[in-house]
């Protein structure tokens, strides 16, 4: 063997050595990587009520109540990751992207068993990126109602163009 | 392990060969117009159609656009670590002189491009999430990925003898290199604020055509525009390395006394 093979076996042991240790550590810590806990978590075992958690899941539809207390806005709202539903109380001005069927991250307390104090919301858009014009097709067309869950699949719009959006839109018949 | 010396000095002949500071001097002065041109044509004509030209997104508006300097960005970011960690192999396992030469190059244009990424991405943040920053595992992932750069670039530069420089920041690159994948996977891992790869090698991308291709045409001027100016700074180097040789030669030295 020469000496550069052996470095190069050294340095492959040596990489496969961190890498290994990294995966174990990052396993082992898995459960404090993670951003939020789902509603279903919260219900299974709720934690200390003074414990600042962060609750993330879908607003559901038709859950959301706003509400004025003075000059503060006040909204009610059901987030449910499909198991299990957490109502969350907020004050304050939720982000722009918030609306029924978004996954949205709350950061508060648990009020057991089913209720959420939250301090701050954040909204967690999804990876699908389309025109105004292809969305509206989609719904239009009654194959999407982003009320109630991720658009369908990508190869069905990612290659229609803001004109046959508008086209189609124009020639269908409202159907909601 | 028995045909490893075969490969092992038959790789080391190939970067001997085509990558000696010499030659990689010829071939750098001859390619480098071919990288810097397309790469000022392509980001302009991406980010030019990205930002002004292409739809806005349903829900996220004209915020989608900074999408165009991001997402190239991130990748870069990544692709540049890479590199660092392939020329700590080459001058750990080979000895190479330029790969050290490269890899003194690479850290402050990765380290920049890093840093466009996070501020970018904080930018996009505040509007769309609500926060300009929060310790998810892929945020945390990049910022940590910055670090490595700035470390890597202290180091390479801390010691006296440039060898043990070179050494040291070779072993940082590659052990750097593990969180490569942890920021790659760390969104489907676990879960995030920020949202999965929307281009994967999988499935379709989910991601209208009229934003793709122009994210495709700046992503790909932004990594040549990366590429022509490590080039350019390493062949700076290689310039500069000869002639700090030819000055501290003997016979120089002789004749000045």
């Amino acid at each position: 063997m020469t000496r550069k093979t052996r470095r190069l076996w050294l340095v492959i042991a040596c990489v496969a050595c961190l890498g290994t240790a990294a995966a174990l550590i990052l396993r082992a810590f898995s459960s404090d990587i993670v951003f939020f806990v789902t509603p279903s978590q919260v219900v299974a075992s709720p934690p200390p009520k003074d414990r600042t958690v962060k609750l993330g899941g879908m607003v559901v539809a038709g859950s959301v109540h706003r509400e004025r207390k003075g000059e503060t806005p006040v909204a009610t709202f059901n987030v449910t990751d499909g198991q299990a539903a957490v109502t969350v109380h907020y004050e304050g001005i939720l982000p722009d992207l918030f609306r029924e069927g978004q996954s949205v991250v709350a950061i508060g307390t648990v009020q057991p068993p089913h209720d959420f104090a939250a301090t701050e919301v954040l909204a967690k858009h999804d990876e699908t990126y389309m025109p105004k014009e292809v969305a509206e097709a989609l719904k239009k067309a009654g194959k999407w109602d982003p009320r109630f869950g991720p658009p369908p699949s990508a190869e069905s719009w990612n290659q229609m163009t803001v004109q046959d959006a508008r086209k189609n839109t124009a020639t269908q018949p409202a159907t909601n | 392990m028995s045909a490893s010396p075969t490969f092992v000095a038959r790789t080391g002949n190939f970067f001997h060969r085509y990558a000696n500071p010499g030659q990689f001097l010829k071939l750098g002065a001859r390619l480098q117009p071919w990288l810097t041109w397309p790469a000022i044509l392509l980001t302009l004509t991406g980010l030019g159609w990205g930002l002004f030209f292409s739809p806005a997104d349903w829900q996220q508006g004209d915020s989608v656009r900074i999408m165009y300097v991001h997402v190239p960005a991130a990748i870069l970011a990544s692709a540049g670590y890479a590199g660092l960690a392939i020329c700590g192999l080459l001058s750990l396992v080979w000895r190479h002189p330029l790969a050290d030469l490269a890899a003194v190059e690479i850290g402050p244009v990765g380290a920049s491009i890093t840093a466009l990424c996070l501020a970018t991405g904080s930018l996009w943040g505040k509007p769309m999430w609500g926060t300009w920053w929060v310790w998810d595992a892929r945020l945390t992932s990049v910022l940590v990925l910055f670090f490595l750069y700035l470390g890597h670039i202290a180091l390479i530069r801390a010691f006296d003898d440039p060898q043990r420089g070179y050494k040291a920041a070779a072993i940082l690159a590659l052990a750097g290199a593990v969180d490569l994948p942890i920021i790659k996977f760390s969104v489907q891992w676990w879960n995030t604020l920020h949202q999965p790869d929307s281009i994967t090698l999988t499935g379709a991308p989910t991601m209208s055509s009229s934003m793709l291709w122009p994210l495709a045409l700046s992503a790909l001027g932004m990594g040549l525009g990366f590429a022509a100016i490590v080039v350019a700074r390493t062949r700076a180097a290689v310039m500069e390395s000869r002639i700090r040789a030819l000055l501290s030669s003997p016979r120089r030295r002789g004749n000045a006394a």
